[in-house]
């Protein structure tokens, strides 16, 4: 009996234009292991894939839009919403790209660039272990899912112990970062990197490296050969693991990434498990940024926000005894900075990929134009090129190892 | 549970309680949640099922499917391309169902005041309980589906969703 208070379903008019023995599959959006609202119209000929068309929009939430009603400073909570797995590094590219538009790079203090680039790569582990998590319980291994949530929970509470926030950071501000380190936060920083390095070896690699099943499903899935992964526009470990050496902290240095010595793991395998196989490198990696960047901190001094009071508001005491730089700083909250007139394109490699901002500024407090080019949506795009030929079960690995977050694709 | 207890010479003892309250102690003690990630919420619901906060005390286990699941925690924001599966899969769950409406963006939209996000899930889907947040935290999740369970030892048995239900919480 139809109930008066439902509503009747509402079918799109897809025109699917299939063979006689083909069937079409909805994969989505609302699927435990499509990461979020992927959803794919999936034409199987048999459990062979012929067809797919991944269809996108499910989480668009407008946020360009709403860049140009909002001052920059207030957009800055909303890009912690973009990339949620990894908050801070969203922060980061944005407040790079506001600084380079205001012309201040250069005077962000240095232990504001050494805390910024902890946070980052702290985000860097954050995030590829929840990649891993995920991955791991997509293709049917529970076990690693626990572990690596086990130690994304103990990063998750650095980051709490010093900006207060779990997810949603916002730690990172435009002109530096507002708070100093916690007193005793590197020493548990220290632990921290002793016990995930362990845990990367004796946990992850020794579960999955040599695992049968983990190697039946990823060895050989989602071959992404070079011509491919540059035409598709990818960057971060898809582009690696195709074969290319490109990495922005290496290319185009920015913080202080060109005084700290770490590699860039590149695989030729092209395959999902030569990805796996990147993202347990690159967090060994990140590990060891963190490690030189502890000694780097003691040797700074306590400045943590650039001075430039007609951008950024002045220090507190300043404010508090100077007529002028309270004026300033009224200006600054009430309406806003008011950037020169310009555009801006930048950067900055986030765990997904490049992740770059474009800001087009007319001079008023709000961006004309800001425009997110973020990697996981050219991620998404590259899937219609690449789930034909395998099976349906292959699906599943191949949406897992392209590293995509509905946030960011759709923002 | 049990409100009187008698016992008939040396045979077993017999415990005499309600319909109502065996039945709702059943269901408040292994709600079933479908997993509905929407967004960052999302992250926070995968969190509180995970290691460190063992959502399978409760016993709450996540179900893919909304057959098996009693319970819909919409975590995260609801767009309006979105909305009509939401209702939908609402529709495919058995009776009885509660929703529990995780985060800002479900609730009310939040902080996404724009052309296309829906102003709150009860626009669509009746709601139970609403977790304020943006993303709240694992232990925010727990606490309300402890206040679920709550509502849910409340309620008759045989609770009819096209009967108006006198508020509890």
């Amino acid at each position: 009996m139809q109930q008066a208070n439902r509503l009747r379903p509402f079918f799109e008019n897809l025109a699917f234009d299939r063979q006689d023995n083909q069937m079409v599959i909805n994969f989505g959006p609302q699927h435990p292991s499509s990461h979020g609202q992927l959803r794919l119209i999936l034409h199987l000929d048999g459990e062979q894939v012929i067809k797919a068309n991944p269809d996108i929009g499910y989480l668009h939430r407008g946020m360009e839009k709403m860049a140009e009603n909002m001052i920059y400073n207030e957009f800055l909570p909303t890009t912690d919403r973009m990339d949620y797995i990894a908050s801070s590094s969203n922060n980061y590219g944005f407040a790079l790209a506001v600084e380079k538009l205001l012309g201040i790079e250069d005077k962000v203090p240095r232990r504001a660039k050494i805390i910024r680039t902890m946070l980052l790569e702290l985000n860097r582990i954050v995030s590829h272990e929840f990649w891993l998590a995920t991955h791991a319980l997509d293709v049917g291994a529970m076990s690693v899912f626990l572990y690596a949530f086990r130690e994304r929970e103990w990063a998750l509470d650095l980051i709490e112990d010093y900006c207060g926030a779990r997810l949603t950071h916002s730690a990172i501000r435009i002109g530096g970062v507002p708070l100093d380190l916690p007193e005793g936060w590197t020493g548990n920083l220290a632990n921290y990197l002793d016990k995930v390095e362990k845990a990367i070896k004796n946990d992850y690699e020794a579960l999955l490296d040599e695992n049968r099943i983990w190697k039946m499903r990823l060895e050989n899935v989602g071959i992404i050969d070079k011509e491919m992964a540059r035409s598709w526009a990818t960057s971060g470990i898809m582009l690696r693991g195709s074969g290319y050496h490109w990495d922005l902290r290496k290319e185009m240095p920015y913080e202080i990434y060109s005084e700290l010595d770490f590699d860039i793991p590149v695989t030729d395998k092209c395959d999902s498990y030569g990805r796996y196989k990147l993202y347990m490198e690159e967090m060994r990696q990140s590990i060891r940024i963190l490690r030189q960047l502890i000694p780097l901190y003691y040797s700074s001094d306590s400045q943590l926000m650039a001075n430039v009071p007609q951008y950024i508001s002045a220090p507190k005491e300043q404010i508090m005894t100077q007529n002028y730089s309270l004026m300033q700083h009224f200006v600054l909250v009430t309406q806003g900075m008011r950037p020169p007139v310009g555009e801006v394109y930048v950067a900055t490699e986030s765990p997904k990929g490049e992740l770059g901002f474009y800001i087009n500024s007319q001079g008023d407090p709000y961006p004309y134009r800001l425009k997110i080019r973020t990697p996981s949506f050219f991620h998404t795009g590259i899937l219609q090129d690449l789930l034909p030929g395998y099976q349906l079960a292959d699906v599943v690995t191949i949406i897992g190892s392209t590293n995509i977050v509905f946030g960011e694709v759709d923002r | 549970m049990a409100q009187h207890q008698v016992k008939f010479g040396n045979g077993l003892p017999v415990a005499l309680t309600t319909v109502d309250k065996i039945v709702n102690w059943g269901r408040s003690n292994s709600l079933w949640a479908l997993t509905y990630g929407l967004a960052c919420c999302g992250i926070e619901m995968m969190a509180s099922g995970a290691s460190r906060y063992d959502f399978d005390r409760f016993g709450t286990i996540f179900r893919a499917s909304p057959r098996q699941a009693e319970v819909m925690v919409i975590a995260g924001t609801l767009t309006k391309k979105h909305a009509e599966f939401i209702r939908r899969l609402y529709d495919q769950m058995a009776e009885p169902k509660w929703v529990i409406s995780m985060g800002s963006c479900a609730n009310t939209g939040g902080m996404f005041n724009t052309y296309s996000i829906v102003q709150g899930a009860d626009r669509v889907i009746p709601v139970d309980l609403y977790l304020p947040g943006c993303a709240p935290r694992p232990e925010t999740l727990q606490y309300a589906v402890m206040m679920l369970q709550k509502k849910i030892r409340r309620e008759p048995a045989n609770r009819n969703r096209n009967i108006p239900q006198k508020r509890f919480i």
